[in-house]
């Protein structure tokens, strides 16, 4: 059907939508991240039904589908269940120049793995199962960030 | 319960830069596919679209092709996921007895746009958005898991590159036909270790639709050739945030298969499905869902193209059009899929026909790293 463009000029309008939003962080994730920024502390939530220990915390369980009031301090130490080393650069959705290391990080204490920035660690030491640790940043303002990276634990195996 | 056939398709060329607008696209499609049923816009009583207002850079995108669509004076409503889960809709619509006749159609433009910045919105943005997630590194995680859960290498994901891009070269809708080696999609350029530029499915234009019909007027519009019977469908949806699931389990899908084969009776799916067209968005995936699908045991999807099982020759071929890794064409790959099954069942598919096809099997999924799922039998 595209034989028309032999005829004619084919024209290209470019265009940006750029709209404002401001999303409200609600009950479980607010109290999750004044926690972090107010203490420097990473909490989860658990499942008073099943047990199940989720971070970031949820609303509710997946499994049993109840309120989480119960809440838990993780020590901030884990396990890479996985884990990529990023070569693109997409400036408008990534938060540092690449290469830009991600994990999944199974956190102690949580049934639930993480996703991170993985920092302090060259790409040719990562391993799966490998143990890491949180380091918080400086100035936490509340958000995911207030996480700067998971490094590897020192010590290695503790 | 009364049956459902799907009595014509059509799809585009699939491409990078179409010029054609998604009016223009949609228009195409469905008076092709009405031509290919024999019938007229005027027995079509409702249309289902499929499409992503984010992808299209409008809201309520559907209602932008609602014209060209053929909805004009009619119904129409949308799906925002795979074409196959429009397709469900549309079945359904049928099935209420409020309709007869639907058209199933999807839209897709990739390079209107930027695939990153559009997948990463998909994320939570008081979560993961803000860490730069997209579909390509969010798939990483999820290969390297299932290779560390199965002890799978970059070589066997590597092996469906090779065999889908080889596939498509019978397939002159296809974008990316290609004879490849394992070498090269080791050494395409890295995009998210130990994802390469070859494992990754490419930005896509295109545009797909089926016409649905009830029993009563498929037997009235249609000749026995044309018409292919909507057996049987199952669907379901994993968590949303990848750290609540274990990435490298499929259980959405086996949730999906099983009941998508116990409607169409389906008990031994390797020896009852002829040919199967899977969500390789990519390489990896393939393998993955191989398993979910219940082809061969969680793990030995690797083992199961190894052999050939999947090839064109193959006892079950998987992706002989190339698949989502020769053309993906986000939203349309899943309805496509299904039109390329209805070609295989009417013996129309040209030099991709695989020999006797009966029953067929289209799967769609949505959602990063295949949160959800969607499972068609399609057959004569």
């Amino acid at each position: 059907m595209s034989d028309w463009k032999d005829q004619v000029e084919v024209m290209v309008h470019h265009g940006k939508i750029s709209v404002p939003y401001s999303w409200t962080v609600g009950s479980t994730l607010s109290k999750w991240y004044v926690l972090m920024r107010d203490r420097g502390e990473i909490w989860a939530n658990r499942c008073p039904a099943c047990g199940k220990v989720y971070v970031p915390p949820k609303i509710k369980c997946n499994d049993c589908y109840k309120d989480m009031a119960d809440w838990v301090k993780l020590p901030g130490t884990g396990t890479l269940e996985s884990y990529t080393v990023v070569h693109y650069s997409e400036p408008s959705i990534q938060p540092q120049e690449p290469p830009i290391i991600y994990g999944l990080v199974k956190m102690d204490g949580a049934d639930t793995a993480m996703v991170h920035l993985l920092g302090e660690v060259e790409p040719e030491q990562l391993m799966v199962g490998m143990r890491v640790e949180a380091v918080m940043s400086d100035q936490r303002e509340a958000n995911i960030f207030d996480i700067k990276h998971f490094r590897p634990l020192a010590g290695g195996e503790a | 319960m009364e049956r459902v056939a799907i009595i014509g398709v059509a799809q585009t060329k699939y491409e990078q830069n179409k010029p054609d607008t998604f009016a223009e696209l949609i228009y195409d499609v469905v008076s092709r596919a009405l031509e290919d049923a024999g019938i007229s816009i005027k027995e079509v009583d409702n249309v289902v679209s499929v499409s992503s207002d984010f992808w299209d850079g409008r809201t309520i995108s559907s209602m932008a092709i609602s014209d060209a669509s053929g909805a004009f004076g009619k119904d129409i409503t949308t799906v925002e996921g795979d074409g196959t889960f429009g397709a469900l809709y549309g079945m359904m619509r049928i099935l209420s007895g409020s309709f007869g006749c639907t058209v199933v159609c999807a839209h897709h433009k990739g390079s209107e746009s930027n695939m990153r910045g559009i997948t990463n919105t998909a994320f939570d943005p008081l979560v993961e958005r803000r860490l730069g997630l997209d579909a390509i590194n969010s798939a990483a995680l999820q290969a390297r898991r299932y290779m560390d859960k199965w002890g799978v290498w970059e070589e066997q994901f590597a092996a469906v590159s090779v065999k889908n891009h080889g596939n498509a070269l019978r397939n002159p809708l296809a974008m990316l036909p290609m004879q490849i080696s394992v070498d090269d999609v080791m050494a395409s350029r890295k995009l998210a270790d130990p994802l390469k530029l070859l494992d990754c499915s490419p930005v896509t234009d295109g545009a797909c639709a089926l016409i649905l019909a009830a029993e009563r007027h498929a037997k009235k519009w249609t000749t026995n050739k044309k018409r292919v019977w909507m057996k049987g469908v199952g669907h379901c949806s994993d968590a949303f945030r990848l750290g609540d699931r274990d990435l490298a389990d499929t259980r959405a899908l086996k949730q999906a298969a099983k009941k998508a084969y116990a409607m169409a009776g389906i008990a031994d799916p390797v020896k009852q499905i002829d040919v199967a067209e899977v969500y390789d968005a990519f390489s990896y995936m393939e393998l993955m869902w191989l398993e979910g699908l219940g082809f061969c045991e969680d793990g030995m999807g690797a083992e199961f193209v190894e052999r050939g099982h999947a090839d064109f020759e193959g006892k079950l071929p998987v992706n002989p059009s190339g698949g989502r890794l020769s053309a993906h064409p986000v939203q349309v790959a899943g309805l496509a899929a299904m039109a390329e099954c209805v070609l295989q069942l009417r013996g129309e598919a040209g030099e991709r026909q695989v020999d006797g096809a009966e029953t067929a099997l289209a799967h769609g999924i949505n959602g990063m790293c295949g949160q959800s799922h969607c499972v068609w039998i399609l057959g004569k």
